[in-house]
């Protein structure tokens, strides 16, 4: 699947567009198909999010997943910090995200 | 220290208002970030993978207490509880929100820091000994020349456009402490037969995707010629630059492209021109801020004693503790390199800690290292087992300085937004491997430097095992490089041979060691032996 991320203009941190909006969770991320392109044009126009860009992603057991580690690393949070991923109290924080 | 007078102070307060102002119209949507990201980059303030990344300047990494705790106290307020201190000297903070960031430069501005010159094409923050002013084997103490510098290039218009970055680091010993010769202008302060004081200049080094050591071009500076010279060479680079190829642009390629003959012919010619314009600081000038730099009133009569009936305290004196110059002093090093933890890193409630020892016990004083360490560099010795004792309280009394497992590694993967590979796993997994104390004394002095990718922030061609991050088809991979230097014998790491992955890495690495152990002749340390056999040895061992 394509999924669209970026970085929210105001925080910096880590988005995804989830068909109407933009979400923090890699989890709300949908399938751009071959909208993405179009999607991303109009958004980078309202100047909400930074640097959008298309990536390749997948459906697994936990949900939508990038499928570069470069992107799981953005949507999850550090890997030597499990307290300051998007999930701190998942035990297995550090191994889900590589 | 230096201290700001009212012009300082008010343009650097300026440059807030003036960065408030940028901040809120991107905000509003009438900029975009291809317009507002030159303006952000002249502020400190990147974009990176997980939030805006600022990079605090730390000029020739000297802090007093006052500014550690406003460091920590952004940590703290804006950030998540810590910060990062860079090869550069500088501290970063990861997770940065763009609307707060005119705030926190604001902070900074009140107790004199800024994060002018930590980004984009322009002179970056000068980088200085860790240990000046308060090491017996310094000239002079190098940071009023650092501070001139600084002072003659923060705004300077010809400046503030250069072809790509300028890294300039000052030091006046024979040890070189600030990794020299891997700066695009390189300074070491010497006295001529004379007695008089000038400048050993290098010219155009620099790591990254082509890696080079800074060449001498003067054996001789006059000191107070230094600022025509600096101009010279910025006007050859600036007239030849290849400003056509971002690969191509930092000075040390157009040295190369020149060679090392014409770049100082050209740079002697021009050098003519500017020293004939008189432009050269007066030295009433030199004389107000060196006033600054005036050795702190020392107290006389110390005893010169330490009881070391501690074995613990001892084995940290041994490894963190070296010779100052005053009677009765001693300058310590604070490790940022525990098992476990993030080279580098460093937690609000640690800064203020630090802060407090500095206030208490070294004459307000501290300094950041290349090497992602702090220094105290003015502690009674009768004080220093009061501060190893808070220092462990802290965590932060590792006594492993130079030692295998006193890592430096950029932020790679799990931060960098440019990198292939993370390096702080593999920096952690190494300090794990290595953790033994006895071990890592019998060992001795081995620095090891990890990349996340050719940029080499983490400093890998200076590596007397150096670690760089590649992508392998998609996946992360290891390169292992041995015998750079970044030390007064510079030399440039090699690449040993095929990549790794991360558990490889380590288990290379314990190879190039052990076979180390089993080869050394004498006192030889690891960059010793390996000059002395070479990389074929090495590599059977590590390759089998
Ligand atoms: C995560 C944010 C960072 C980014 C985006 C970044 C970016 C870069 C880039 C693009 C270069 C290559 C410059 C060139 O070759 O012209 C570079 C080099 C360098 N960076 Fe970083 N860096 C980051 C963090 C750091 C950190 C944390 C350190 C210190 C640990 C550091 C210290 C250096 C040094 C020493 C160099 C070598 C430059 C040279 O001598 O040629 N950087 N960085
Ligand atoms: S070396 Fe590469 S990965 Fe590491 S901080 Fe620099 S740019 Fe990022």
């Amino acid at each position: 699947m394509r999924i669209i991320t970026g970085n929210d203009l105001k925080s910096g941190a880590v988005t995804w567009w989830t068909g109407y909006d933009w979400s923090l969770h890699v989890e709300d991320a949908v399938d751009a198909g071959d909208q993405a392109e179009a999607i991303m044009a109009r958004e980078t126009a309202t100047c909400r999010v930074n640097n959008p860009y298309i990536i390749e992603g997948e459906k697994t057991a936990d949900g939508v997943r990038p499928a570069h580690i470069k992107d799981r690393i953005r949507a999850l949070g550090p890997t030597v910090r499990p307290d300051l991923t998007l999930k701190p109290a998942d035990p297995e924080a550090r191994e889900w995200v590589i | 220290m230096y201290r700001y007078d009212k012009y300082d102070q008010a343009m650097v307060d300026t440059r807030v208002e003036e960065f408030r102002e940028q901040v809120r119209r991107r905000i509003e949507g009438k900029m975009d970030d291809d317009q507002f990201k030159p303006l952000r980059l002249k502020n400190g303030l990147y974009l990176q993978l997980h939030a805006y990344m600022l990079r605090v300047a730390v000029p020739y990494g000297t802090l007093n207490s006052a500014q550690m705790r406003t460091l920590a106290d952004i940590a703290r307020r804006y950030d998540r509880g810590y910060g990062h201190f860079t090869t550069r000297q500088n501290i970063q903070y990861n997770w940065i929100k763009l609307a707060e960031a005119p705030d926190i430069l604001a902070d900074l501005a009140e107790v004199e820091m800024h994060a002018i010159q930590t980004s984009g094409e322009s002179i970056r923050n000068v980088s200085s000994d860790h240990y000046a002013g308060a090491t017996a084997d310094e000239v002079i103490d190098p940071r009023p020349w650092a501070e001139m510098l600084r002072q003659m290039t923060t705004f300077m218009p010809e400046f503030s456009y250069l072809p790509r970055k300028f890294k300039i680091a000052v030091i006046a010993s024979a040890e070189d402490r600030v990794a020299l010769r891997w700066h695009d202008f390189a300074l070491r302060i010497v006295r001529n037969a004379a007695g008089e004081i000038g400048f050993e200049v290098f010219l155009g080094g620099g790591m990254g995707r082509t890696p080079f050591i800074a060449y001498r071009s003067r054996e001789f500076l006059p000191a107070n010629q230094i600022f025509s010279y600096l101009q010279a060479v910025l006007r050859v680079w600036n007239r030849h630059a290849r400003r056509d190829n971002i690969h191509k642009q930092r000075m040390k390629i157009l040295v190369h492209d020149l060679g090392q003959e014409e770049f100082t012919r050209q740079v002697e010619e021009a050098f003519q021109h500017f020293l004939s314009l008189g432009e050269d600081f007066p030295q009433a000038e030199y004389d107000r801020i060196a006033a600054y730099f005036e050795p702190p009133a020392f107290e006389q009569g110390l005893s010169d004693e330490i009881d070391l009936s501690d074995p613990a305290f001892a084995a940290w004196v041994k490894q963190q503790v070296v010779a100052h110059k005053a009677p009765g002093y001693a300058i310590a090093n604070i490790s940022l390199k525990p098992v476990g933890g993030i080279p580098g890193d460093i937690s609000a409630e640690q800064m203020e800690l630090v802060a407090d020892l500095a206030e208490r016990f070294s004459l307000d004083e501290l300094r950041s290292t290349h090497a992602q360490n702090l220094v105290l560099p003015h502690v009674r010795k009768a004080d220093l087992h009061t501060v190893w004792q808070a220092l462990v309280s802290a965590g932060l009394a590792d006594a492993n300085l130079d030692l295998v497992t006193d890592v430096i590694a950029c932020p790679g993967l799990d931060y960098c937004s440019l990198a292939n590979a993370r390096s702080i796993p593999v920096a952690q997994k190494i300090v794990e491997r290595f953790a033994d104390a006895g071990r890592q004394a019998d060992i001795g002095e081995l620095k090891i430097k990890v990349s996340g990718c050719i940029n080499a922030c983490g400093h890998h061609h200076a590596g007397n095992i150096g670690i760089l991050g590649v992508d392998r088809k998609g996946s992360e991979s290891y390169q292992l490089l041995l015998g750079g230097s970044g030390d007064e014998d510079t030399t440039q790491a090699k690449i040993a041979g095929p990549g790794f992955d991360e558990d490889g890495i380590v288990d290379a690495v314990e190879r190039a060691v052990e076979h180390y152990r089993v080869i050394r002749e004498g006192g030889e340390r690891f960059i010793d032996t390996y000059r002395r056999v070479g990389m074929e040895g090495f590599k059977e061992a590590i390759y089998g």
